[in-house]
């Protein structure tokens, strides 16, 4: 049996089942907490950190990822208070680099929560590489659609997401399941470029075979 | 094959067994053979001993008992900088910077008399102070070298020689005479904290991997070591592995784990090679494996090679890369001492942490807890590196000062130079200015002052360290490092970076002091994992301690330590320019002009910035000007002849 837990979100008493995360917990009860690497159809990855809240333990106050952090009976969470706001606009403004020039036609997941947290330009330094590498890709593919087309190389600031040469011209153009869950063009722009990738193959497969 | 121990007695009478077979009399000639010193040519020299040696007659004979001379392979002795290192026993004779044809003496005369060689013996590079034994040295004087001093009385491969001095003594003692609980109550009252970095109580660990449900529990050994410049788990390893493997036998059986790994970076041959030998060597006496001293505990180990990336060391990475997986943090909001390998608790440790443990069991928690201070028992092996005189691996008690750590072990800043700065904790460690240099090395001490004891690096800095930059080196490699998942410590890392080289280059703005501190706040706070939430350390004491030197940076263009380029002009002084014509020589784009008896002039369009006329110049004629706006260039001037005058 899975027992009961109560905690208080917001200042409400909430009710939930030992297991859930206090994003889980949360989104039951209608209370929004803003995610991008969450999908429920995936494991939590706790990557882009917009989900973080303040939580108070033991007297003690600490962020914390949502979508990883498991709901504790007595937890008392803030999921919009002016830190965690703090927190997401710097997110914000740190993700807003990695996208193309804004245009005015097409505007993702990304530039909606800007706007919502009052984000309407970032200070830092454009980097437009069009991927945030929240991973729904990489992680769909291997959790849902069990295929390990496309993956992970390299670390720190030079992670991308790679097609993986061997599998990809068998699955992804007929498949293309992961597109829909891009928060950003990068999917869809790398149709093409997926038999490019391809060509490039050697180094790429010799990387992954590193890794593994 | 050797005889399997199955007693506490059986053991005490193999130790006599192999005391007995030694003459005492014996000399030995111990040479580090470790990864330092075999990069300074320690085998050629251990090479011509053998060959010294044998062509004497003191060694060759098998027998009952064992050679007169014994050259022992060890592991590091800890003054890597002057290897190859001799010590020759009787007498703690040392000699450093050994070379083959020094052998013939130091047989002939040490050995063989007992004599010094006296041009090869070590002085003071300060002092001049002369040493005949290694004690004396004030490198060593002042170091309490528990863990490390068998180093030097031990062939790592041979695992009688750590029987022969109390090795699994404290195995035996735990088996025999103590229930788990007793040796976990021990290891919390002797206060041992973690030696990784985080200072995490022992005990306390153990405990909660030894209560949480589920089985089988494990135990894992860190050798990751990622940090630049450290080396002290690999000196353990290479060493003294037993020491090691002890420690991990006795947690698992405080903790209730069978099964045991030790994660050694890839970057380690020898450490991986001397701990597999120790493994199979331990199992072979019945001290490791089934039935363990025929005590019915049972423990085995495996060893894990890591491709060494710095973040592996992290403890949920470690486990992912253990279980086959990408090491990469996961969040952990459940311990991995309570979830860890393949989600069975797990008590993961350092290197250093286990070595601890048999030493502790053997002479008390109250002994432990005797040395260092009351939050950080024991002593605490360091890589001091930097602009000191005296650099290598030391082992001090906790509770020394910093001033004493530079100043007395490390003989001071280099070339009579000011001190700036010590930077304590790896890459993500903070910069410790003057005003602290009395403070007590200590976990919590040092992270009071925003640094931290980390695993154990100590890089000393002087005058001529400029802090943005290094700051920047540290920033870079932790950027590179990182595992590049969530987004705080990849793009603030990437932002950070990004700012630093502007300050460096002298293209930075008055905002770049809040971009700074807002992106530190957010590393801080809301990074996935260890790395990224201390990774904006260096820039947060930088900013705090040597503030003064961004705004020298931001406002004025200038760089005070004169080491960012983009910000430094070399400037030839006119009135002490001898025309000797050593810099444009020196010049690799040909940018310096000046004719016999005429005041060279550097062309500050062409001058690419590299310093070699600087280096070059014997009358200090070359100055570094920053911010970089020399006079105007003035040619044909006559030389002032300054030497004439005198
Ligand atoms: C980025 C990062 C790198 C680390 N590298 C190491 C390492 O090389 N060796 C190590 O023992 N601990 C390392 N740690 C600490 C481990 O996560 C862990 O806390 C430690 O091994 C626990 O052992 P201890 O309690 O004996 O210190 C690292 C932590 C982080 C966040
Ligand atoms: S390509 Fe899209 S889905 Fe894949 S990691 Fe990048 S941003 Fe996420
Ligand atoms: S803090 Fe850095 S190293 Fe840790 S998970 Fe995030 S990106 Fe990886
Ligand atoms: S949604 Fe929680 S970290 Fe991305």
């Amino acid at each position: 049996m899975v027992r009961g837990i109560s905690l208080k979100i917001d200042g409400k008493e909430i009710k939930a089942r030992e297991g859930m995360t206090i994003l889980q917990a949360a989104k039951a009860k209608g209370i929004e907490i803003p995610t991008l690497c969450y999908d429920e159809q995936l494991k939590p990855y706790g990557a882009c950190r917009l989900c973080t809240v303040e939580i108070v333990k033991g007297g003690r106050r600490r962020l914390v990822a949502s979508c990883v952090y498991p709901a504790g009976e007595g937890l008392e969470v803030e999921t919009n208070n002016k830190k965690v706001r703090k927190i997401r606009r710097l997110i914000l403004e740190l993700l807003l680099p990695l996208l193309p020039p804004p245009s005015d036609t097409v505007t993702g997941p990304i530039e909606t929560l800007a706007e919502k947290y009052g984000v309407k330009k970032s200070r830092f330094k454009a980097e437009p590489t069009n991927c945030i590498l929240c991973g729904h890709c990489v992680r769909y593919c291997i959790e849902v659609k069990k295929a390990n087309a496309i993956c992970f190389i390299g670390r720190g600031t030079e992670r991308q997401i790679a097609f993986v040469p061997e599998l990809a011209p068998n699955h992804c153009l007929a498949c293309r399941e992961c597109f829909s869950l891009c928060p950003t063009s990068k999917m869809v722009d790398s149709v093409e470029g997926i038999w490019g990738v391809c060509s490039l193959s050697i180094p790429i497969s010799e990387k992954i075979k590193g890794k593994h | 094959m050797v005889k399997k121990i199955r007693s506490l007695a059986e053991l005490e009478k193999l130790r006599s067994e192999i005391i007995a077979r030694r003459d005492p009399k014996r000399k030995i000639i111990t040479v580090c053979a470790s990864t330092g010193c075999s990069a300074l040519g320690a085998r050629k020299v251990i090479e011509s001993l053998k060959e010294e040696v044998k062509k004497r007659g003191l060694c060759g004979q098998v027998g009952i008992k064992e050679d007169e001379v014994e050259i022992k392979e060890t592991g590091c002795l800890g003054f890597c900088e002057l290897g190859p290192r001799v010590i020759v026993y009787p007498g703690e004779v040392p000699y450093f910077r050994v070379k083959p044809e020094d052998v013939s003496k130091i047989v002939s005369e040490t050995v063989v008399k007992g004599k010094i060689v006296e041009h090869l013996r070590y002085a003071d590079p300060v002092t001049g102070e002369k040493a005949w034994k290694l004690g004396d040295i004030p490198f060593y004087k002042h170091q309490l070298r528990l863990l490390l001093k068998n180093n030097a009385l031990i062939n790592p491969k041979k695992i009688e020689d750590y029987i022969a001095l109390g090795g699994y003594k404290a195995l035996g003692k735990v088996l025999f005479q103590m229930a788990p609980e007793q040796v976990m109550r021990e290891i919390k009252k002797s206060n041992l904290r973690g030696r990784g970095g985080g200072g995490f109580p022992t005990g306390r660990k153990w405990e909660t991997t030894r209560n949480a449900p589920g089985e089988p529990k494990y135990v894992i050994v860190n050798c990751d070591e990622g940090d630049p410049g450290a080396f002290m788990d690999r000196s353990l390893m290479e060493g003294n592995p037993h020491s090691v493997l002890e420690g991990l036998i006795i947690g698992s059986y405080a903790i209730g784990a069978n099964e045991g790994f030790v994660y050694v970076r890839e970057e380690y041959p020898l450490a991986v090679e001397n701990i597999t030998t120790a493994i199979k060597q331990a199992e072979d006496y019945g001290l490791l494996g089934g039935n363990i001293m025929d005590s019915g505990f049972n423990f085995g180990i495996k060893v894990h090679r890591g491709a060494g990336a710095f973040v592996s060391g992290e403890s949920s990475a470690l486990m992912a890369a253990i279980e086959g997986k990408v090491g990469e943090p996961r969040p952990k909001y459940i311990h991995t001492a309570v979830k860890g390998l393949w989600e069975r608790p797990s008590c993961l440790n350092n290197v250093e942490t286990w070595a601890n443990v048999p030493l502790i069991i053997l002479n008390g928690a109250d002994w432990f807890r005797d040395i260092g201070t009351k939050n950080s028992s024991g002593t605490k092996i360091f890589s001091l590196v930097g602009k000191v005189n005296n650099t290598g691996l030391v082992e001090v008690p906790m509770g020394i000062t910093l001033r004493d750590l530079i100043f007395k072990i490390g003989g001071g800043i280099r070339d009579g130079k000011k001190f700036k700065a010590v930077q304590t904790g790896g890459p993500s460690g903070g910069f410790i200015p003057e005003k602290y240099l009395d403070l007590l090395i200590d976990f919590d001490e040092l992270t009071k002052v925003g640094s931290m004891m980390g695993s154990g690096g100590v890089i000393v800095m002087d005058e001529d360290t400029c802090i943005v930059d290094v700051t920047r080196y540290y920033i870079d490699f932790l950027s590179k490092e990182s595992c590049g998942k969530c987004v705080p410590c990849r793009e603030g890392l990437r932002q950070i970076l990004s700012i630093l080289n502007r300050i460096c280059s002298g293209l930075s703005e008055e905002e770049d002091f809040k971009n700074l501190e807002d992106l530190s706040e957010l590393l801080k706070e809301a990074s996935l994992c260890a790395l990224g939430t201390t990774a904006a350390n260096p820039v947060v004491t930088s900013l705090t301690h040597f503030r003064g030197e961004y705004e020298a940076h931001i406002r004025e263009k200038r760089c005070p330590a004169k080491a960012c380029r983009a910000l430094v002009a070399h400037y030839i002084q006119p009135e002490k320019c001898q025309a000797c014509m050593a810099c444009s020589r020196s010049c690799p784009v040909d940018a310096i002009t000046g004719d016999k008896d005429t005041v060279h002039v550097i062309d500050q369009e062409k001058c690419i910035k590299c310093g070699a006329c600087y280096e070059e110049c014997q009358f200090n004629a070359i100055e570094k000007i920053s911010p970089p706006t020399p006079p105007p260039p003035r040619y044909g001037i006559k030389v002032t002849r300054k030497k004439k005058r005198e």
